[in-house]
């Protein structure tokens, strides 16, 4: 593969089992460096399973994950993964939370507040530094954790459904945060999500998994949707309803092999 | 009227109404005061206590040796919970051991500690410590035990060290459980001191009751309890201030929102 610049990460075959329970058979994921993947697939199909194994918790039967071209061993050093549930520490307001991996890198709670101030600014949170996590709404805090693992600048972030709690209106909210920032500072990104529009209007791609047990990748749609995107408006276009519909073909029939499996 | 106003103003009607009838049945010959001595006799005596310096050394001692107990009692159970928490393995050896421990009416080994260390402090403090230490034992457990999962998950994926855990994760989380044993730890300190002072010793609240009790003296007895539980009550509102301020970050309950 030479000539060929070294992809961020790359799942190869990877399964992953639980006992003798086979969640993923067979799952190939390539991410290059800088790009936005979004992960779709129906519930339970492994999503969550496979970001844990991204970021080195879970290791797989057979298959290989490699990191920057290197085999992972352990724990994943270049990853920042914001967790599908809420992982705040009630006990720390808003801007402790947000410089909490600076503590825990050795550097002084002043110095964390100093660096963490600017990135509640840049998730729209200016004024909320001294917040409890109860005093913020779901959309608050969900800025909150994600400014909690951006401004550890990992190399790869990972998402698992960080929006799927919101209404509409805070979530188109949340993508033109997430895009703004993305796009000033561009870092791997995976993306899982259950909702098709969202995965097209942010992601470079959109892969999906077929329904589990055992599931896989059953296609991989590349989003031609020129950037910078603007999110109201992008998804009336006829680009946008085509890329809808093929993506769906893929997705529809997984969805409902789920339902008819799980009666 | 504030709420609280009303409260405190409730509860001073209901002594006063209390003190008031059992006062009247004295006077009037309905209760006897050898059994129950008036109210007018016990602020009397008391009053009369205050006024010696005698008095105030059995305060100071009994004080002394409720501090002693309570700071070495919470220090100790606090560590072994802590430990014990994050140790499954160490958690179920020494399970059993501390339940027997703890099923030991701690009374009886107060003539032990006695003739272990003598009439002096020593022995007071460690019949204290024998009991406010399964109490912030059992609460430091519990409260490291259930941390939220998530919020642990994150803080590891934080890169949080196991000191850091520690030091953000595990003990904010186990302080609401921490403070509500100290809570019940002071009491159990100061029953411990004057529970040892009373079965043996030269001085404390303890000795003060158990001499009034030898002469059958029961305005010396209840004067001696009344003592002791503004004692409790003083050290419980200090307990109250840190509570207050350690738990800023807690949701008001519903109701006072
Ligand atoms: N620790 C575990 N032990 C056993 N089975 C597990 C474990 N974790 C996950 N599974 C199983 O693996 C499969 C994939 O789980 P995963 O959480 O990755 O699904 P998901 O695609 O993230 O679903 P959702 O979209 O609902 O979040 C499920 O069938 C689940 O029951
Ligand atoms: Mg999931």
């Amino acid at each position: 593969m030479e000539g060929q610049p070294t992809l961020a990460v790359d799942l190869r075959d990877v399964m992953i089992r639980f006992g003798d329970f086979t969640a993923v058979k067979s799952m190939n994921l390539q991410v290059g460096e800088a790009e936005f993947v979004a992960v779709v697939g129906p519930t339970g199909c492994g999503k969550s399973t496979i970001l844990n194994t991204v970021t080195g918790l879970l290791k797989p039967a057979a298959g290989e994950v490699s990191v920057f071209g290197k085999p992972l061993t352990g724990l994943n050093d270049q990853s920042g993964y914001m967790l599908q549930q809420e992982g705040l520490l009630p006990w720390k307001t808003a801007q402790d939370n947000v410089g909490l991996g600076l503590v825990f890198q050795g550097k002084s709670v002043e110095e964390a507040r100093a660096q963490a101030r600017p990135w509640l600014a840049k998730v729209g949170l200016k004024g909320f530094e001294e917040r409890y996590p109860h005093q913020l709404s779901g959309g608050q805090r969900k800025r909150v954790a994600m400014a909690q693992t951006l401004i550890m600048e990992p190399r790869i972030v990972l998402m698992d459904e960080p929006f799927s709690a919101l209404d509409v209106h805070t979530r188109r909210l949340m993508h033109r945060i997430l895009l703004d920032l993305w796009q000033a500072e561009r870092r791997s990104l995976i993306f899982i999500t259950h909702d098709l529009d969202e995965a097209i209007t942010l992601a470079d791609r959109v892969v999906v998994m077929s329904a589990g047990p055992g599931s896989r990748m059953v296609g991989d749609v590349p989003i031609t949707l020129p950037r910078p995107r603007d999110v109201s408006a992008l998804q009336t276009t006829d680009e946008f309803v085509a890329l809808y519909r093929q993506i769906w073909s893929l997705l529809g029939a997984e969805v409902e092999k789920s339902y008819a499996a799980q009666g | 009227m504030p709420r609280r106003g009303k409260v405190v103003l409730v509860q001073v009607a209901i002594v006063l109404s209390l003190l008031l009838v059992w006062e009247s049945g004295v006077r009037a010959g309905l209760i006897d005061p050898f059994f129950f001595p008036a109210p007018s006799t016990l602020v009397a005596r008391i009053g009369e206590w205050m006024s010696t310096a005698d008095f105030w050394t059995d305060v100071g001692v009994t004080l002394l040796e409720t501090i002693l107990s309570f700071v070495a009692g919470i220090a100790i159970g606090t560590t072994l919970g802590i430990w014990l928490g994050l140790n499954p393995f160490a958690a179920e050896v020494v399970q059993p051991f501390i339940k027997m421990f703890n099923a030991i009416p701690r009374i009886l080994l107060g003539p032990i500690f006695v003739i272990w260390f003598g009439l002096g402090l020593t022995s007071k403090v460690a019949l204290g410590v024998t009991l406010v230490l399964f109490v912030a034992f059992f609460n430091t457990f519990q409260g490291v035990r259930e941390v939220n999962p998530v919020v642990l998950a994150n803080a590891r994926l934080l890169r949080a060290s196991k000191w850091s855990l520690l030091r953000h994760v595990y003990l904010p989380s186990a302080t609401t459980w921490i403070l509500s044993s100290l809570r019940v730890s002071v009491g159990m300190a100061v029953m411990g001191a004057v529970v040892a002072e009373y079965l043996g010793s030269s001085a404390g609240l303890g000795h003060l009751i158990a001499q009034a009790e030898g002469v059958l003296d029961a305005a010396g007895v209840f004067a001696g309890i009344i003592v002791l539980s503004a004692f409790v009550v003083a050290l419980d509102a200090v307990v109250d201030r840190a509570e207050k301020r350690l738990l800023v970050w807690r949701p008001a309950p519903a109701h006072e929102v």
